[in-house]
């Protein structure tokens, strides 16, 4: 199951940044795709992107949103929170674990062999400030005298838009090199702090800054795909807990916030068929198939 | 090994499903407003906050 993830996760990454014309064109893609939604965190400005990004394009349109109201056009996100809606009410964090570009590349650092260290499990909360106050509020409410609010998230924090455009950019058009500053030395040391990080712990972004893995979490009780316990199967023996690599001890909260259904605690870890896939109730697939095992209670509790 | 039952009675959760209506309707609303387009014009050029430099 792990390599058919990795699978999955490449082709979308691919597939999310699918123009490679830009050696020859020196900018990003302007073709009409972006009119499409990227389920994960990829930076629009990406030299190779095809698709939108939905905590910049929401961004823009909320620091934009008084020039807008005042030309008669009724913008307030709808299309793109929308859009993230559905995504989130399908899938919810299941795009983490399995089709986001960045959550792909903590993943792969995090091979990189080192001592491994935990996340406090309170900076998982940062995450949701993040959300309300870098993508909503400072953007609507710090605007200057035209009436334009500034992309706050993706201005001082998203090492994914360095990374993905920043550092891409400035080698195809090294006159940009001209105008860089603090902003830019600020996120450049934002992304090296994070890819420390990723080597030393698993997925540090997702778990305590990405504003839309917030998003997606707000869905963990009603989203339509979900993992399940199945109590009378579970001997606690918490196998699950030290495989997941979001630090979810999955016998213990089923619904936690952080997991990214990335299915390793069932198809790896769980030898009692105590977890399950479910797509809006209806069981599709344990570890050994449909079928309930008997529980050997105690049997290897740690 | 005796096979042992899941309790918990199957059925259909109806929330996710309203969740997703809501949402789709949502994303119909924008479009009809013309939000679709102004992405798409935002989309297509370069964001220099994005890249450090804004
Ligand atoms: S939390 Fe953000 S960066 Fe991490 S996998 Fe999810 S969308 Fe991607
Ligand atoms: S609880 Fe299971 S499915 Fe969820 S992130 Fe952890 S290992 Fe993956």
């Amino acid at each position: 199951m792990e390599i058919v993830r990795k699978w999955v996760q490449t082709i979308t990454a691919l597939l999310v940044n699918g123009s490679w014309s830009f050696p020859f064109t020196r900018t990003i893609y302007q073709g009409p795709l972006k009119v499409v939604c990227s389920p994960g965190l990829n930076c629009y400005s990406c030299p190779a992107a095809t698709t939108y990004c939905p905590i910049g394009s929401l961004q823009q349109l909320i620091a934009g949103i008084r020039i807008a109201l005042e030309n008669g056009q009724n913008f307030f996100g709808l299309y793109v929170i929308g859009t993230m809606g559905v995504l989130g009410g399908a899938f919810g964090r299941l795009i983490c674990g399995w089709v986001c570009p960045f959550g792909l590349v903590q993943e792969l650092l995090y091979k990189i062999p080192s001592r491994k260290f935990n996340i406090p499990q309170k900076l998982n909360y940062l995450k949701y400030g993040f959300l309300v106050f870098f993508v909503i509020l400072l953007p609507l409410a710090v605007v200057d005298d035209f009436g334009y609010g500034e992309l706050w998230f993706c201005k001082y924090v998203c090492p994914t838009g360095t990374l993905e455009a920043g550092l891409p950019m400035l080698i195809l058009q090294p006159a940009l090199g001209q105008t860089i500053g603090l902003v830019f030395f600020n996120k450049l040391t934002i992304l090296t702090g994070f890819i420390i990080w990723a080597i030393l712990a698993s997925r540090p972004f997702c778990r305590t800054t990405c504003p839309l893995g917030a998003f997606y979490a707000l869905f963990r009780k009603f989203k339509l795909v979900k993992l399940r316990l199945i109590e009378e199967n579970c001997t606690r023996c918490e196998a699950c807990h030290s495989i997941c690599p979001m630090g979810v001890k999955f016998n213990e909260a089923p619904e936690d916030a952080e997991c990214i259904s990335c299915l390793k605690c069932m198809t790896e870890a769980c030898k009692f068929d105590a977890i399950s896939l479910e797509i809006a109730g209806l069981a599709v697939g344990t570890q050994g198939g449909t079928k309930i095992m008997s529980p050997k209670r105690n049997n290897g509790a740690a | 090994m005796a096979a042992k039952k899941e309790t918990r009675p199957k059925r259909v959760r109806k929330a996710p499903f309203i969740i997703i209506l809501v949402f789709l309707i949502m994303g119909i609303v924008g479009i009809m407003t013309g939000e679709g387009s102004r992405v798409l014009e935002q989309a297509v050029q370069v964001c220099l906050s994005c890249i450090g430099i804004g």
